[in-house]
């Protein structure tokens, strides 16, 4: 039981840090129709940019933020600099994305090796708490409320604001919205903005579940997020959120239950039976 | 289910004449230019081609030296050795471009059949007595029955899904690869080859030159079949998908269909090459499974030029050459300058931004390309 206990907490953890990468994506490639291999740089550069300023000043929160407000900076600035030019074909898009991606990982290990660095995290998050039973780390409790706010704040961010009303229209019939006399690219700056902080912040969270940052680690995640984005259905927010946590928690278990690896194939195998019988994705819209 | 009638004589080339005629017609209304155009010049082509085959064969009995690009003669196995990797590349750059530049299909899982052909060699290798001649039957039949299982599954999504999709698959590979569940990959560390399973010919530094031959063929006779695949007709209707899909499908023909061939033909001789790879290189890496690789090979076939002849060819052999020996080249530079990947990556955004064509829109004068790259 206790072990069950720690496993689904756990695997809500890990839930929570896919839904963190996952929903920027997502709401990226609704918006955009860009799938954003540069998410995978930012998870990196937001794990070393919390690094830098927790080895400078020792105070976690404060690296979370700046790491956040620099990656928010960094993906504008990309946004503006480079995807602009290329809107409207989108196969280069990609492909900007992803030489971002590959500079990017490069930069950072030829500027901090390619070892992995001790992320120091306050004593308390690495503590454990009992809960039936079962010795959970602080740190998966944390991570679970932040994705939690981060879903509800952005629930009502999409729901209720002006600028929210307009990136749901955008992702629904961009074209229908431009004819209305809506700046849309506008609101493409600010997404991007929106899923580079929280791509930093799942990349300072990953340094802190690890308990390291290393230069690999934006490139793995990525991956993951790509499968929780096609599994909850592209540009579906939602979607996003229900498949990361049916992953989160279908790999924690298959992992502990099954052979090696089993918790990693099973997902992919998820997805492939996705794609047989609902290629849309759980909450995503069918194309015309 | 119910499209036997317009499905079924249609895939292997050799259709009836009413296939046939429907393919041209498709191809007049898709693509003119493909039937109208002056196309690249013919004439003295052949023949330049056969003069570079010749003198590229000839290289390891040369002994030219070229100073800084090659640190020793051409006759040298250091220098042989890396060529031969460039020509493996090169092979896997154009089996991808097939994909990628003709068809129009974006994959994100093409190392997975390099990975492939280099592990089923490996365990091979390892675990039979087969030697050779069992590692060609085995690389060939692995190098069809998985690319047509897991692109039939994949090609069900389109674009930018498909895309994910494959990214999906091989990251399945490379985590059994990595984690090895039935012990015999040899985890991160890979697996080095059996070598005395293998003929002398190939083993050891003295027959440098042999192995060099090897891929020098495998190049050939692939760059040869991919060429003839795309002039005959399946190939025309590639070219006709990646122009325009929706009407390929109504002028009756399956995209689906002509897709899959197209992604088993080019995913055999990738695990073809995934083969050569591991003889030359003298085992299975790890690294091959690894997201970064097929994100290299995209690299390889936007620096030469996607969808043209030679293109791929190009981009494969000069990141090839600039992944090993930027390092070196660099000394002194140090920095950022000296990590490959920096470099490459830099380059292909700046590639991406500025000359989407490719280095080998450089070459081609400007009265050949198409009209819609031109304007």
């Amino acid at each position: 039981m206790s072990t069950f206990v720690l496993l689904t907490i756990t695997g809500l953890g890990l839930a929570a840090l896919y839904f963190l990468v996952a929903s920027g994506l997502s709401l990226i490639f609704g918006l955009m129709d860009v799938l954003n291999f540069a998410h995978g740089a930012f998870l990196t550069l937001g794990g070393y940019a919390a690094w830098v300023v927790v080895d400078a000043t020792g105070s976690f929160t404060l690296g979370v933020l700046v790491s956040m407000a620099f990656c928010a900076l960094l993906a504008a600035v990309m946004e503006i600099t480079l995807l602009r030019r290329l809107y409207g074909s989108h196969v280069p898009q990609v492909l900007l994305t992803v030489g971002i991606l590959l500079a990017v990982t490069a930069l950072v290990r030829s500027a901090f090796g390619s070892d992995a660095r001790k992320l120091t995290t306050p004593h308390w998050m690495n503590q454990v708490t009992e809960v039936f039973g079962a010795p959970v780390p602080n740190n998966r409790f944390l991570i679970i409320a932040v994705a939690l706010g981060v879903y509800a704040g952005m629930s009502a961010f999409l729901a209720r604001t002006r600028y929210g009303l307009v990136i749901r229209a955008g992702v629904e019939n961009r074209a229908m919205v431009t004819a209305l006399g809506i700046d849309v690219r506008r609101s493409f700056t600010l997404v991007f903005a929106f899923g580079g902080a929280l791509a930093a912040l799942a990349g300072a969270f990953t340094g802190a579940i690890n308990n390291v940052v290393s230069p690999g680690q934006g490139t793995e995640l990525l991956i993951f997020a790509f499968i929780v984005v096609i599994i909850g259905g592209l540009g579906s927010f939602r979607g996003c959120a229900l498949a990361a946590v049916l992953v989160g928690l279908l790999q924690q278990y298959a992992n502990f239950y099954g052979l090696v690896g089993a918790g990693d194939l099973i997902v992919v195998l998820l997805l492939a039976g996705v794609l047989l019988v609902r290629p849309q994705g759980l909450l995503g819209r069918a194309t015309a | 289910m119910n499209d036997t009638s317009r499905n079924g004589t249609s895939t292997n080339g050799t259709g009836t004449n009413g296939t046939g005629t429907k393919i041209d017609e498709l191809m007049t209304r898709v693509r003119p230019q493909a039937m109208s155009g002056p196309g690249p010049a013919r004439g003295r082509r052949p023949l330049l081609i056969v003069a570079v085959i010749v003198l590229a064969a000839s290289l390891p009995r040369l002994r030219i030296e070229i100073p800084f690009l090659f640190d020793g003669g051409f006759n040298s196995p250091g220098v042989l050795h890396l060529l031969s990797l460039m020509f493996v590349m090169a092979t896997v750059a154009i089996t991808y471009d097939l994909l990628f530049g003709y068809t129009g299909l974006l994959s994100f899982g093409h190392g997975l059949y390099v990975a492939l052909g280099m592990y089923t060699t490996a365990i091979v290798l390892a675990e039979t007595e087969l030697g050779l001649a069992g590692v060609l039957a085995w690389t060939v039949v692995a190098g069809v029955v998985l690319p047509l299982v897991l692109s039939a599954i994949c090609l069900r999504v389109g674009g930018i899904a498909f895309a994910m999709a494959t990214l999906a698959f091989a990251q399945a590979g490379a985590i059994f690869v990595v984690r090895d569940p039935m012990d015999v990959t040899g985890g991160e560390l890979g697996l080095a080859l059996a070598y005395d399973h293998l003929p002398d010919s190939l083993v050891g530094v003295v027959n440098a030159p042999n192995r060099y031959w090897m891929a020098l063929g495998l190049l050939v006779v692939t760059a040869a079949a991919l060429r003839w695949a795309l002039a005959s007709r399946p190939g025309k209707v590639w070219q006709a998908i990646r122009d325009n899909e929706n009407r390929v499908a109504v002028l009756g023909l399956r995209p689906y269909t002509y897709k899959l061939m197209a992604c088993v033909l080019a995913s055999f001789f990738a695990t073809l090459a995934g083969m050569a790879y591991a003889l030359i290189s003298g085992g299975a890496h790890a690294e091959v499974t690894d997201a970064t690789f097929t994100l290299g090979l995209l690299v390889m076939v936007v620096l030469g030029g996607t969808g043209r002849p030679y293109g791929a060819l190009i981009g494969g052999l000069v990141y090839t050459y600039l992944d090993h020996r930027l390092g070196e080249l660099s000394t002194g530079l140090g920095g950022p300058l000296s990590e490959p990947m920096f470099v490459l990556g830099t380059i292909f955004v700046v590639l991406v931004l500025f000359l989407p064509g490719g280095l080998a829109s450089l070459t081609v004068p400007a009265r050949l390309t198409r009209k819609k790259g031109a304007a």
